[in-house]
């Protein structure tokens, strides 16, 4: 019983998105069929031939893709260690900091873009993945969830006995720390990632030019276009969702993980 | 010698992170402040301090006001559907936690929450379509008058927060798994032998005991809510692209007030709005919290 209403809502929930998948392969006569066919009858990929050439579509996932990983190398590289330098030495100036990291995590990205938008514009990088990347170099999230890590699963005493040994700072974080924070990393990676990929508003304002969009804002402004019809959105939609559904069926578990331990924060 | 230079390491590895926090985050926070203060307009040359004067002007802005009934309606709708929502399916997907579905549930519910926004916006755009969408020929079918779900004003805030839950859904469920998973199970031992049903058991020890949880899921969920702009942008915004259909939300409005009439000023005193709901939010999450802690 209970499987048949969570199979009901699960079926519901990804509903939308199937269909979504299912119209790109439509003809615009099978589209307006009811009720909606799941499989196409007459599967055509015109609608993706159609988009293709109406748009830089690969270029705007492209430029996404570099955006995304340039900006989860960076958060990962920022939060591993300073992470680790505020989960592991204890000097006064460091609660300092990390009570200004808690505290800016609470002020939404919307309220400081304006500011941060002229910067981009002085440092003249707008519309480049620079600008884009400029709002998406630290995240304040990261640095806490990898102090926790390194508070709950590295021994003081394992750090000691590598200093006793001879090892240098840089070599103990390299090769003692890193490898142990590898699952954490994994988790604070992915949701880095998504929160690139995902992103709108910044991309909005700082790459304006059709060359510089991000896929998120091409498809979104290709969709106020004078001549797009429902086939055409839907297979540039399609081609964006189905990276990031295999994606995720991928890392189920980190994407889980990652999110639930943003639940965890006390 | 060696001891002297301990404390090199630590500041020399936070140096980069330090400059770019202060450069993307401290900065631009502090001249948000700023910018509020001040006549702030691209073409005038003069941006002279004005003290509280955009806030004054933004009490008697219709568009603004328009904006933040919008927003908060958004806000608290997404709110009022998730949670209870959530919890019961929370509730359900434990129950099967040994079930071989468990994963395949917790994946269907959870994957809205992950896949890209604007396509997963497009999705709905076309259920609510008032010509080709299945939600209008599904109305017709049943005897009802089709509606213009995306170019009613009232209608197409509710498709917005219909959308904003589908997606926030997810999140609010894997959250609550975990709380669940943290459950003392003895205590539903000792319950089940006093002969409490399953929805009792729900009712007088989930709810209760998951309360800080529910409180965190509420205030992510609001204070996402307070920021919506994507999906009001993508679901009203029609095929002109014509300005008067869209769901004016806060962002959408400060977006207008600094790129379209140049008033950086006055649009950072609704960003400083916009930051002192979240701010109170927050507060009242961790005023809660401390009282649970408390009691």
């Amino acid at each position: 019983m209970i499987d048949v209403v969570l199979t009901a809502v699960c079926l519901l929930m990804i509903l939308p998105l199937v269909f979504l998948v299912s119209n790109a392969f439509k003809t615009p006569q099978e589209m307006l069929a009811w009720p909606p066919t799941v499989i196409p009858n007459d599967p055509t990929v015109a609608n993706f031939k159609a988009v293709l050439g109406d748009t830089p579509l690969l270029r705007w996932i492209g430029n996404s893709i570099m955006f995304s990983v340039l900006s989860t190398v960076c958060i990962l590289a920022t939060s591993a260690i300073t992470g680790y330098i505020l989960g592991k030495f204890r000097y006064r100036v460091l609660n300092i900091f990390f009570a200004i990291i808690l505290a800016t995590a609470i002020v939404p990205f919307e309220v400081y873009m304006i500011p941060l938008y002229f910067q981009a514009k002085a440092l003249g990088i707008l519309n480049t993945t620079w600008g884009l990347l400029l709002g998406y170099l630290v995240m304040s999230f990261g640095i806490f969830l990898i102090r926790q890590n390194v508070i709950h699963s590295i021994p003081d005493e394992l750090l000691e006995a590598a200093r006793i040994d001879g090892a240098g700072e840089l070599w103990i974080f390299w090769r003692i720390v890193l490898p142990l924070l590898r699952g954490a990393l994994g988790a604070l990676g992915v949701l880095a990632f998504f929160q690139a990929w995902t992103a709108f508003a910044w991309p909005l304002i700082v790459a304006t030019t059709r060359d510089s969009y991000t896929i998120e804002v091409g498809l979104a402004l290709f969709q106020t276009g004078f001549t797009v019809d429902l086939g055409r959105l839907s297979a540039a939609s399609a081609l964006v969702l189905i990276p990031s559904i295999t994606l995720f069926v991928l890392l189920r578990r980190n994407f889980v993980q990652g999110v639930a331990s943003t639940g965890l924060k006390e | 010698m060696v001891q002297r230079k301990r404390w090199m390491f630590p500041l020399f590895a936070i140096l980069p992170t330090l400059v770019i926090f202060a450069y993307v985050r401290i900065y631009p926070i502090g001249d948000t402040l700023r910018l509020s203060l001040h006549k702030w307009d691209i073409l005038s040359k003069n941006k002279p301090f004005i003290g509280l004067a955009n806030f004054e002007e933004l009490t008697d802005d219709p568009l603004f006001r328009e904006a933040l009934l919008n927003t908060t309606v958004i806000a608290f709708g997404v709110l009022i559907i998730t949670i209870p929502l959530a919890l019961v399916l929370a509730a359900l997907i434990y129950h099967r936690t040994h079930s071989r579905f468990a994963g395949f549930y917790e994946a269907a519910i959870f994957i809205p929450h992950v896949v890209s926004l604007v396509p997963a916006a497009m999705a709905w755009k076309w259920i609510f379509d008032a010509r080709l969408g299945p939600l209008n020929a599904l109305l017709t079918n049943a005897g009802f008058a089709p509606k213009s779900w995306l170019f009613d004003p009232v209608l197409s805030v509710i498709c917005v927060i219909v959308l904003c839950s589908w997606q926030a859904l997810g999140y609010a469920v894997i959250i609550y798994l975990v709380g669940f998973k943290s459950l003392p199970n003895s205590l539903y031992e000792a319950a089940e032998l006093d002969g409490a049903s399953a929805p009792q058991r729900f009712w007088y020890l989930s709810i209760p005991l998951l309360k800080p949880i529910t409180l965190y899921v509420s205030v992510v969920t609001l204070v996402s809510g307070f920021n919506v702009y994507a999906q009001a942008f993508v679901l009203a915004s029609d095929a002109q692209g014509a300005p008067g259909r869209q769901v004016r939300v806060l962002v959408l409005d400060m977006l207008e007030n600094s790129f379209r009439n140049y008033r950086v000023g006055y649009a950072a005193s609704e960003a400083v709005v916009l930051l002192a709901i979240v701010l109170v939010l927050t507060l009242i999450q961790f005023r809660l919290l401390r009282e649970k802690g408390r009691s």
